[in-house]
């Protein structure tokens, strides 16, 4: 009897593994397709950092040159590691789910054997491959004009690449979370704009977490946000030690359970809902 | 006269269509009342370690936030739904039908569209100005006030003929929808006076996206620091822009072939 269940969760796994590799190459190769597109998007992005990094530098140079224990450089280092975790936490767009509710989408996907938020994930995942090509060139020049303090270690790099790839799951999963409120309300714009003006202020986007007022500190501890932008990019400029790294991981993890847990409590509840619609 | 009459008729349709989804309304207030809040809490967040950004103080940044909400809203409400529907239009060939009309054709398809509702965020716009004026160290002369509502007039002309050079390309190019992303990023830069930046990205935000000079300008104005050299730069800038997206869309139109091409 268990001799047969885990013979069929390894093969679930081996299906997954194939699926993901199959789908993130699809993604990569159909992105390859729209250069000029993805040229322009990625410029558009690295709009808003260098936006913080201007404002902040400013401030910092009006108080002497350092505030809150960042330098000059300490900004700029921040702002460029902060240009790779925007790429990597792109997930999709609220509007998405709008329109998969709207136009009845759910219904072909749900026709699937497998969850549909693998297709996401996966497909999120490829989707970035033509981001970085160009991401990369255009941090090295940056990095050259600019010149932040950036001396990452060999565990540092290691621990940033894990730090990376939990932070974009621990953002996919609870807006994931947050999509399948469509069920129930349509319009949910409004809502993602909360959620968004939240994650500005309190994941370290608009400024570095240690700039925050305490209690805004305290307050970030209990949400998610930090754990996909400020979390990484302290653990690549050097602002955690190992053990704080290593730690700040664990937490990612627990948010991932987390969020999962709530997406699947949502899916089937949502589901039910979704077909006695009738759609 | 005509196109004034039928301007005022389209945007008299426009707004009886919209008045009809009043949820819309809240919807925006919403979406209004959460990015009034986070500009507000960074500006204080900025201003809690300074005394002064740039030489601007707090209550002129509340100005310069106030034109940058005022000119989004209008932005929001006519501009970018005329613009975008226009570029949609001519990817299906389906302008044909707006070019046999007797009007003029560029009055045409800059009223066809009206998102009413994004009005909420011009009123909030005048609002953080107002409350901006009140808390400036110096009062305002009736003067400022309208070279300031004149700089307005302006930068709302310098973001339509921007707008219309955008969706102008998409005569020749087809794949432009990026450009949406790319203008909203870019627009975010003009929340701060355009003066804090790098030269290269000031000169980008004059001359190629003018932001500076529809944004920044008027909060100028108001402050009192736009001095005869910026005013003309403001006019000159205007006159370039509303020029060339005017000979760009005639040039543009004889280019096009219509549906059957």
């Amino acid at each position: 009897m268990t001799g047969k269940r885990m013979r069929s969760r390894f093969n679930e796994i081996k299906f997954l593994t194939a699926f993901y590799s199959l789908r993130v190459k699809y993604a990569a190769l159909l992105v390859f397709q729209y250069r000029l597109a993805t040229f322009l998007w990625v410029v558009g992005l690295i709009v808003e950092p260098v936006i913080y990094l201007v404002i902040w530098s400013t401030v910092a140079r009006e108080q002497g040159g350092i505030i809150g224990g960042y330098t000059l450089a300490d900004f700029t280092a921040y702002y460029l590691v902060w240009m790779i975790l925007r790429v990597v936490n792109i997930g999709l767009h609220p509007g998405a789910f709008e329109w998969r509710v709207r136009n009845g989408r759910w219904s072909h996907l749900l026709l699937r054997p497998l969850h549909p938020i693998h297709d996401d994930i996966a497909f999120l995942i490829g989707n970035k491959a033509l981001d970085f090509v160009i991401l990369i060139p255009i941090l090295i020049l940056l990095g050259l004009f600019f010149r932040p303090d950036l001396n990452p270690t060999g565990w540092q790099i290691l621990l940033f690449i894990i730090a990376c790839l939990l932070g974009f799951l621990v953002r996919t999963v609870w807006q994931w979370a947050l999509g399948l409120t469509t069920f129930w309300v349509v319009r949910v714009q409004a809502i993602f704009d909360l959620y968004f003006a939240i994650e500005l202020l309190l994941s370290g986007r608009i400024v570095p977490l240690d700039l925050l007022p305490d209690w805004a500190q305290r307050l970030a501890n209990f949400l998610p946000y930090q754990w996909s932008f400020g979390f990484p990019i302290e653990v690549a400029i050097g602002r955690q030690t190992w053990s704080q790294a290593v730690t700040g991981i664990g937490i990612q993890l627990c948010w991932i359970v987390g969020g999962w847990i709530l997406v699947m409590f949502l899916w089937r509840r949502g589901v039910k809902r979704y077909s006695a619609v009738g759609a | 006269m005509n196109s004034l009459r039928v301007l005022w008729i389209f945007l008299r349709v426009g707004i009886m269509n919209e008045a009809q989804y009043r949820v819309n309304f809240f919807v925006q207030l919403l979406q209004s009342a959460i990015a009034l809040a986070t500009g507000l809490i960074v500006l204080a967040l900025v201003f809690s370690y300074t005394e002064s950004l740039n030489s601007w103080s707090q209550p002129e940044l509340l100005i310069v936030m106030g034109v940058h909400t005022l000119m989004g809203g209008l932005i929001q409400v006519i501009i970018q739904p005329n613009m975008l529907r226009l570029m949609r239009e001519i990817q299906e060939g389906t302008l044909d039908y707006m070019l046999t009309k007797p009007e003029d054709s560029q009055v045409l398809v800059s009223v066809r569209e009206l998102r009413f509702w994004s009005i909420v965020d011009v009123a909030v716009g005048l609002a953080i100005v107002g409350w901006g004026m009140q808390r400036l160290a110096s009062p305002v002369t009736l003067a400022q006030v309208l070279l300031f509502l004149l700089m307005l007039g302006l930068g709302f002309l310098i973001f339509y003929s921007f707008w219309l050079l955008v969706a102008s390309t998409a005569f020749w190019f087809i794949r432009i929808s990026e450009i949406v992303t790319i203008f909203q990023s870019l627009f975010q830069a003009g929340r701060w006076p355009v003066g804090i930046y790098p030269v290269w990205l000031r000169t980008i935000l004059t001359f190629v996206v003018p932001l500076g000079v529809a944004v920044t300008v008027p909060a100028e104005a108001f402050t009192n620091r736009l001095s005869t050299g910026g005013l003309f730069l403001a006019v000159g800038v205007t006159a370039l822009f509303f020029g060339a997206s005017r000979g760009v869309w005639l040039w543009g139109l004889r280019n096009y072939s219509g549906a059957s091409a």
